[in-house]
């Protein structure tokens, strides 16, 4: 049985379209990604899935549960770590779980045992009885997630979890997550605007972009669906329009683009295209500073389905 | 059922972190001495405003002990605010709790607090010697009056701090929805010597059947009746500003 069901959610915000017809499925016990830029509607898509937003239409299921018919039913099933923490920072990370454990309905020996043991899983046992607010980004983070896991879910929402983290806490995150995923045999769908944190943790994932979702599959896959190698070169003079038109012409090169001093293509094979690429070039003259190959990122797959630069994108929906 | 239960749960996590905040606890004790204090010396010169018998101090306590109630529920909105901010009622809104404790909880620790300050100010004023003349039954009256007061005004207030979610917008409709409901009240005056408008105001105005009855129970020791009726106003009152904070926090949600 899938864990988590969006079918069709639209979701308007006065001017914005936040939502515009999302559908996807997660398997049970797999880590599923939702990729997209700042302002795609991830957050949007996980808030109508926590049963926070309503969306205008569609449906969702999580666990088994319709969010919109029994959202409480949902809500006992899933845990919930927003974007934004939302923990007491006035409390010790111990008095903020046995708060979240009560509203759960948990009370007692067992809630305290289970208290104890989301603390050791996340690893902040030592901070336990200290006020957050002297916590680190870092602990806050795990605070968040122990708070999400005290009442045993079986499906975890975590809505960027790394954003603001340095990198170090970033990694460390990341084997905690998978490390979770495991252990505790959750479905975790994250939300996430780094490529490289959907490439390293998500089984499958879904690209989202102005509240669609664009292309999903396993990273591989989405890889492998470019069939090709990205070629850079670098040319050592000006007459980059000269050597885009020897590039693109070339056999089985496309999607040239012009970069500065850089030409781009895609080809099947990189170490096999290079040669005869070079050849070419200096048979016109043209001098070659460097060549590059690159098997194709995420970005790439981004740039393919949406015609689109991520990075560009992701900036554009900061603001 | 789970409303009573996480109201409860609810509350002590306000409580707990009021405890916190150890500046907070002696500004809870020490502002109602200084209004107590300060009024105290300042009208006791004019025996006209308490409007006859017993001493100022003793017209004054029922009156600040209310004033501090309302007040205190006027500002409650602004804890709304915080843990809006902080996204803290997100995180409650993802969980199976009732919505409906999220604004209880912040209702009932505005009068608990009301209760604490009253019970402070009626035993300074005891000591500076104010006699309570209708004995225990007045003391539960006066706590009464005091948590019911502080409750309507905190309903209110979580209401309008759900509508505006901003702290600027919050200052300003506490500052001007109290001003002038306290002028128009007998905290500090008693009614007889209002200008005729004013005393016909002020027999709806909220703050001034907290006064009233009080003030019946402090200076009077007497006169049930309408205290009872003043106690059942303020009971619906505190009801209807509840069901107004339940509202907006259903505005709250579908703005999500």
């Amino acid at each position: 049985m899938d864990a988590i069901v969006a079918e069709g959610l639209r979701k308007r915000y006065k001017a914005v379209q936040a939502l515009d017809g999302v559908s996807f499925a997660v398997r049970a016990g797999e880590v599923f990604g939702l990729l997209g830029p700042n302002g795609a509607g991830k957050s949007t898509t996980v808030r109508v899935l926590t049963t926070l937003t309503r969306p205008d239409e569609g449906r969702a299921f999580v666990a088994g549960h319709d969010v919109l018919r029994h959202p409480n039913r949902a809500r006992n099933s899933f845990g919930y770590v927003a974007q934004d923490s939302g923990v007491d920072r006035e409390a010790t990370g111990r008095e903020n779980l046995m708060l979240q454990g009560r509203i759960y309905g948990l009370g007692g020996a067992g809630l305290r045992a289970r208290v104890d043991e989301v603390l050791e899983l996340v690893g902040i046992a030592d901070a336990a009885d200290r006020v957050v607010r002297g916590y680190s980004g870092g602990m806050r983070r795990r605070l968040d997630i122990a708070l999400g896991l005290v009442h045993r879910p079986s499906v975890l929402f975590l809505d960027e979890p790394t954003t603001g983290l340095d990198p170090e806490a970033r990694a460390a995150m990341w084997v905690e997550v998978q490390r979770l995923a495991q252990q505790e045999r959750l479905t975790i769908l994250l939300t996430t605007h780094y490529l490289e944190e959907a490439d390293r943790l998500a089984n499958r994932l879904a690209i989202v972009s102005r509240g669609q979702i664009v292309v999903g599959g396993s990273p591989d896959e989405l890889k492998r669906g470019l069939r090709g190698e990205a070629v850079t070169v670098e040319l050592e003079d000006g007459r980059v329009a000269e050597a885009a038109d020897v590039v693109g012409t070339f056999a089985g090169a496309s999607e040239t683009v012009v970069d500065g001093h850089l030409v781009r293509t895609r080809v099947p094979n990189g170490a096999q295209a290079i040669p005869g690429l070079l050849s070419a070039l200096e048979s016109r003259g043209i001098g070659v500073a460097s060549v590059t190959t690159a098997r194709p990122s995420l970005d790439d797959v981004y740039l393919h389905y949406t015609g689109r630069d991520f990075a560009a994108e992701d900036e554009e929906g900061t603001t | 059922m789970r409303t009573a239960r996480d109201t409860w749960f609810m509350l002590g996590r306000h409580v707990r972190n009021l405890m916190r905040e150890p500046i907070w606890v002696v500004m809870l004790v020490i502002q109602p001495i200084i209004w107590l204090v300060l009024y105290g010396q300042l009208f006791s010169r004019v025996p006209a405003l308490r409007g006859g018998t017993g001493t100022y101090i003793e017209f004054l306590t029922p009156g600040i002990v209310c004033m501090n109630a309302f007040f205190g529920g006027s500002w409650s909105g602004m804890a709304m605010i915080s843990d809006l901010d902080r996204h803290v009622v997100d995180r409650f809104l993802a969980t199976p709790t009732s919505r409906l404790a999220i604004v209880l909880s912040q209702v009932v620790r505005a009068g608990l607090i009301a209760i604490v300050q009253a019970l402070i100010l009626l035993g300074i004023g005891s000591a500076l010697g104010v006699r309570v003349h209708a004995g225990l039954a007045g003391w539960l009256i006066v706590l009464a009056a005091a948590a019911l007061l502080a409750m309507v005004f905190a309903g209110f207030s979580n209401g309008v701090a759900l509508l505006v979610r901003r702290e600027a917008s919050m200052i300003a409709t506490a500052n001007f929805v109290s001003l002038p409901l306290m002028f128009l009240s007998s905290i500090l005056i008693t009614r007889t010597v209002m200008p005729g408008w004013m005393q016909t105001v002020s027999r709806y105005n909220p703050v001034n059947w907290g006064v009233d009855a009080a003030r019946n129970a402090v200076v009077i020791g007497g006169k049930w009746g309408p205290t009872g009726v003043y106690i059942a106003l303020l009971a619906a009152a505190t009801a209807a500003t509840a069901l107004f904070a339940t509202w907006t926090f259903r505005v709250y949600q579908r703005s999500l």
